[in-house]
């Protein structure tokens, strides 16, 4: 230890201090750690309620809730997960967090707003959150009409309330997109970006567009529901199907809302722990553009047993294939960059390969879903269940945990126990399979969603899922305590504990208010692992052979 | 034709079953030789490139233009493989053959109806016969129904304001799940019904039984068949626990609180109508979401579960 | 390399100095940008896909009249008979004027002539308002005719089935659009009194220019919606 110790440099976590010092914060890095209190909250309680679920699918018949409660649980755990948890996520706290330091810019491009989009983040949250005390919804997190317009549940403050966070994710997107474009410092080019930057860039392009309609679609449900307008009401000259058009056109793009940032981190974890220049930076890139673009075409293939013409269906259909192809190739790339790497697997990168597993999973089914014939049979199965958990929490999830590992030490500048972080990573990756790799075939053996009861065949693949959501649950458990542990007596982390060449780890850990003291040097690109050996790296943080191997 | 099932389907049981499963399996066997190239060479490159105390520069080529190629047109000709054979099995599934007979399916909150084409009409029990294309005509009475038979492959979300159209041929007789697919409301988990194939001769003789009491059967046991077969258990319960509606049991010469106010006690003519117009007098305590039966039960058939009501009030 | 390191040496300057009044810094500078232009180029961009999100939420809209009118060419034909095409015409002209005031405020900004700005910026806000007011008579009308959306409609003089459907989507779209011009009048009445304030000149304008902007996104919707009710039969 050096003699003589000197007061740490302020950082962003203590440069002021009192509860409106956050609550009235412009720093981006204060905003991001507010959307992570509180998506964690709405996490833990999304989380609660499908430990429940699973519960009572233990066994057919009435276990530990009724059919009504049991309705209202699944209704609960979609919107809060999708909405509260899983769409503003990533964006919303790494996004938040890293996006200005990526650009090596001081914070993004309107702060207020930035704030403002918390604020109606949680109002947001508070219409839900009365939805539920005021008699709660039932509908599914879809909103379906005519069922929605019909039941008499607490419909109007959850939709005004998706409406409300509509908002706030279109907010946020447009700050991102004018960030990146006017923000970045001089000599960031496009190419110069980290992927991350890419894929929170193409996530910002499909929030800005697709939220609107869904925006206007769940106001028309409102307005159905409070002056029966009949624009979904069949009995009054409206159509249900439409709704369902309106409701997949955000919806579907919502999903790529969902993956794309976190295809971003996976890129950033894969190179960064095998240190290994990315394969196909362009490929990649683009592939989330493209990915954007196409989300916006298929929106159809949510129904294809809705009776929509054969025109229609094979249109979407085929289109769907095609966004197979770049998520795909964005796969095969992150695999040939691990060729010749020097790999790592810490805890990061533990779930970063278990991203590449379980999405890949996840990728595969959704060809089964694609294919016409075979999507009439799965349609509304538990094999859509587990697919789409497979690639939202197989993919979604296990990157965003991974990109919490891994930025974390950034983050607060605490290490956190690495055995038990591997232990939970294992846990959740075992218990995720036991709970969604049975689903596959509880659905193709015609097992239906949204079901409280089933019929008796059902039994041993259900009590199997169930089995496997305690060892997630045990998984969560773990990082909760072991993450907690870390904020208060973690050991301290270096600026850049894992040598990472991007942006981020050049300044120190916990960023200073404005994000660097000294700007970065810009002398290498955010992926030039080939030209550093990965452990020479000084005290400071700094790569120590890069300058003579970049000269 | 499988009868067995396998890990992923149940037993086959229409002319198009066979056809969804070979493109199921393999998209399912494509998809696992994929699978394990990229796990296969995942954990190839773990083992093989792991950090090492002493280790050199890594490598730094970044593209490779014939590997690139490669992962982008095979998976591409997969896929076209699969979307062609999916869409060519899907026309299959969905054009009618002319010679079909025709089944009206009506879905509501939470049974399903059926008329043939003789007169008779069942519920919760659609009978086919075997070897002979049926055209189910749909329509729903309240919000999104889907009609789901997992051993025919067959699928059709029952829509309120338009007919939807499907079709299968039963290649062997037996029974069958019957599911509602499309969520709608409490009873969902409960909307389920059985399709009994049966053989010609079988189901030219259940047309023509149409739907009374059978030889001999007493109007209590014929009411307590109609009890299942016309899907009152689904709401009421004759063992004395409350369900969606009040339970059957005891319920006749009962005063029953009405949610307009006042007391009724049950009689013939309060049973009678609230089965046809069931929104008429509501119990207290339930919800008015019974569905008229309207063109369902025959005179009959009400008097024949009156008769089965008060014999659960006369134990 | 070197333009990197310029800009180095100009942010650390202004790091140094963050704590204390960066006294060098234009006083509408806000702290993360290096300058002027970029600040006035980043907020129009965002102003610019903020208004592209409008144009997609009532593009929603527009894509339901359009529906809608297919399966009720009956009714959307008996229905614009009800609405009052001078009112409309009167309306329409209001709002283009008061494009043209919003306009020419800007205008006068760029050219210091505050005075001018002021006026121009009030005569926006009276059109604004007339606007509104005669909305309001179109549509108490139509309320006391029983002209209303959906279980509201009780009015017996149309022809044809559903025609409440035509007064649904009439109240929707002309609703939001009435939303948008009453936030309009606050956005526009704020910016009228912080160039009383002598918040404004040529140097800096950009939130009266961008108010500018929205204002003619609300106008050129209203050009779209008056042919679409009042006009096409």
């Amino acid at each position: 230890m050096a003699a003589t110790i000197t007061a740490p440099a302020p950082n962003y976590l203590n440069a002021t201090k009192g509860w409106k010092s956050w609550l009235l914060t412009l720093d981006h890095k204060r905003i991001a750690i507010l959307y992570m209190v509180a998506i964690a909250v709405f996490f833990l309680v999304g989380g609660v309620m499908a430990m429940l679920i699973r519960l009572e699918l233990l066994n057919p018949g009435r276990d530990l809730v009724g059919a009504n409660t049991y309705n209202k649980l699944f209704t609960l755990h979609g919107a809060i997960m999708i909405f509260l948890f899983i769409i503003p996520g990533i964006p919303a706290i790494l996004g938040n967090f890293l996006l200005p330091i990526l650009l090596g810019a001081r914070d993004v491009a309107f702060p207020r707003l930035n704030l403002a989009s918390w604020y109606i983040f949680m109002l947001g949250g508070l219409f839900a959150l009365y939805s539920i005390i005021t008699g709660s919804i039932d509908t599914g997190w879809t909103f379906y009409t005519p069922y929605s317009t019909q039941t008499d549940t607490s419909v109007v403050s959850m939709t005004l309330g998706a409406f409300i966070l509509g908002f706030s994710s279109i907010l946020t997107g447009l700050n991102f997109i004018v960030t990146i474009h006017k923000l970045r410092l001089p000599g960031i080019t496009w190419y110069r970006l980290p992927l991350f930057v890419w894929s929170i860039y193409a996530t910002a392009i499909i929030q800005v567009l697709a939220t609107p309609v869904l925006g206007i679609t769940l106001l028309l449900l409102v307005v159905e529901r409070l002056a029966g307008i009949g624009i979904f009401d069949p009995a009054m000259g409206g159509d249900p199907v439409l709704y369902q058009h309106f409701f997949w056109f955000y919806s579907h793009p919502a999903v790529y809302i969902m993956i794309l940032p976190g295809m971003g981190i996976i890129s950033e974890l894969i190179t960064t722990h095998s240190h290994k220049k990315i394969f196909g930076y362009k490929a990649v890139a683009y592939s989330s553009l493209g990915i954007a673009l196409v989300s916006f075409l298929v929106w159809g293939h949510h129904m294809f047993v809705s009776g929509q013409s054969e025109l229609a269906a094979m249109l979407f259909s085929f289109l769907t294939f095609f966004v197979g192809i770049p998520s795909g190739i964005k796969v095969f790339n992150w695999v040939t960059t691990m060729y010749r790497g020097s790999i790592v697997l810490n805890t990061p990168m533990l779930y970063a390969l278990s991203f590449l597993f379980l999405f890949s999973i996840g990728g595969f089914t959704g060809i089964f879903l694609g294919a016409l014939a075979v999507d009439v049979h799965l349609h509304d199965t538990y094999f859509i269940v587990a697919h789409f958990h497979y690639v939202m929490m197989g993919g979604t999830v296990m990157a965003f945990l991974g990109g919490i590992h891994h930025w974390w030490p950034k983050m607060f500048g605490k290490l956190y126990n690495e055995f038990w972080a591997k232990i939970a990573c294992g846990l959740i990756f075992v218990g995720f399979n036991v709970t969604f790799g049975s689903q596959f075939i509880l659905g193709s053996q015609g097992m239906p969603r949204r079901y409280y009861t089933y019929v008796d065949q059902y039994q041993p693949l259900h009590a199997f899922s169930t089995f496997g959501s305690w060892i997630l649950g045990a998984g969560f458990l773990i990082m909760a305590v072991y993450l907690i542990h870390s904020l208060v007596k973690g050991k301290r982390a270096g600026s850049n504990p894992w040598y990472s060449l991007t942006m981020e780890w050049e300044t120190s850990s916990p960023p200073p208010t404005e994000n660097f003291i000294e700007l970065p040097s810009l002398t290498h690109g955010p992926y030039d692992y080939d030209k550093v050996l990965p452990i020479n790296v000084e005290p400071d943080g700094k790569p120590a052979k890069l300058k003579e191997a970049v000269s | 034709m499988d009868t067995t099932g396998t890990l992923f389907f149940p037993p086959g049981g229409s002319t198009y079953a066979g056809d969804v499963d070979s493109l199921f399996y393999f998209i399912y066997y494509a998809s696992a030789i994929m699978f394990a190239l990229v796990i296969g060479a995942t954990i190839f490159f773990i083992i093989r490139y792991r950090r090492r105390q002493q280790t050199g520069k890594t490598y730094g080529k970044d593209h490779n233009f014939a590997l690139e190629v490669t992962w982008t047109v095979i998976p591409t000709i997969l896929i076209l493989i699969v979307f062609v054979w999916g869409f060519r099995s899907y026309m299959r599934m969905n054009v009618v053959p002319r010679d079909a007979m025709e089944v009206k399916v009506t879905g509501q909150k939470w049974f399903w109806s059926f008329a043939y084409g003789s007169g008779a009409s069942s519920v919760n029990e659609l009978v086919v016969p075997v070897g002979q294309p049926v055209k189910l005509l749909m329509s729903s009475r309240d919000v999104i129904h889907s009609f789901f038979i997992p051993n025919f492959r067959m699928k059709m979300d029952v829509l309120p304001n338009r007919y939807t159209i499907t079709w299968f041929e039963a290649t062997r007789t037996g029974e069958f799940d019957l599911f509602c697919t499309e969520y709608c409301g409490q009873g969902h988990s409960e909307m389920i019904g059985r399709v009994k194939v049966l053989g010609e001769r079988e189901f030219s003789e259940w047309l023509d039984a149409g739907s009374g009491p059978g030889q001999g059967e007493s109007l209590v046991d014929y009411g307590r068949r109609l009890y299942t077969s016309r899907a009152c258990n689904t709401c009421h319960s004759i063992d004395g626990s409350a369900n969606v509606g009040p339970t059957f049991k005891g319920i006749f010469g009962r005063q029953e609180a009405m949610v307009a106010g006042g007391f009724i006690t049950v009689d013939e003519n309060y049973i009678r109508e609230s089965i046809l117009q069931p929104q008429a007098k509501v119990v207290a305590g339930y919800q008015p979401v019974m569905p008229t039966y309207q063109g369902i039960l025959k005179d009959r058939d009400i008097d024949a579960l009156i008769a089965f009501m008060k014999s659960l009030s006369n134990e | 390399m070197s333009q990197a390191k310029e800009f180095a040496d100009e942010t650390g300057q202004e790091q140094a100095g963050a704590h204390a009044a960066p006294h060098h810094h234009p006083a509408n500078l806000a702290h993360h940008f290096s300058d002027m232009a970029q600040q006035k180029d980043s907020a129009k961009m965002g102003m610019w896909i903020f208004l592209l999100t409008e144009v997609l939420l009532f593009g929603g809209l527009f894509c339901a009249y359009a529906v809608y009118r297919a399966w009720n060419p009956e009714i959307f034909h008996n229905g614009h008979a009800f609405l009052d095409v001078t009112l409309g015409t009167i309306n329409t002209i209001v709002l283009i004027t008061s494009s043209l005031t919003v306009a020419l405020a800007i205008r006068f900004l760029q050219v210091n002539k505050i005075k001018l700005a002021v006026i121009n910026l009030a005569a926006t806000i009276a059109f604004a308002g007339t606007f509104m007011v005669i909305k309001y008579f179109e549509y108490m009308h139509k309320i006391h005719e029983g002209q209303l959306p959906g279980k509201f409609y009780t009015f017996e003089g149309m022809e044809g089935t559903n025609p409440h459907v035509f007064f649904s989507v009439y109240f929707l779209m002309t609703g939001l659009h009435g939303i948008h011009v009453l936030v309009g009048i606050g956005i526009i009445t704020w910016v009228l009194i912080r160039t009383i304030k002598g918040h404004f000149s040529s140097e800096y304008y950009t939130p009266v220019e961008l108010t500018g902007l929205y204002w003619h996104l609300v106008d050129l919707i209203w050009i779209f919606l008056f042919p679409l009710f009042y006009l096409v039969g």
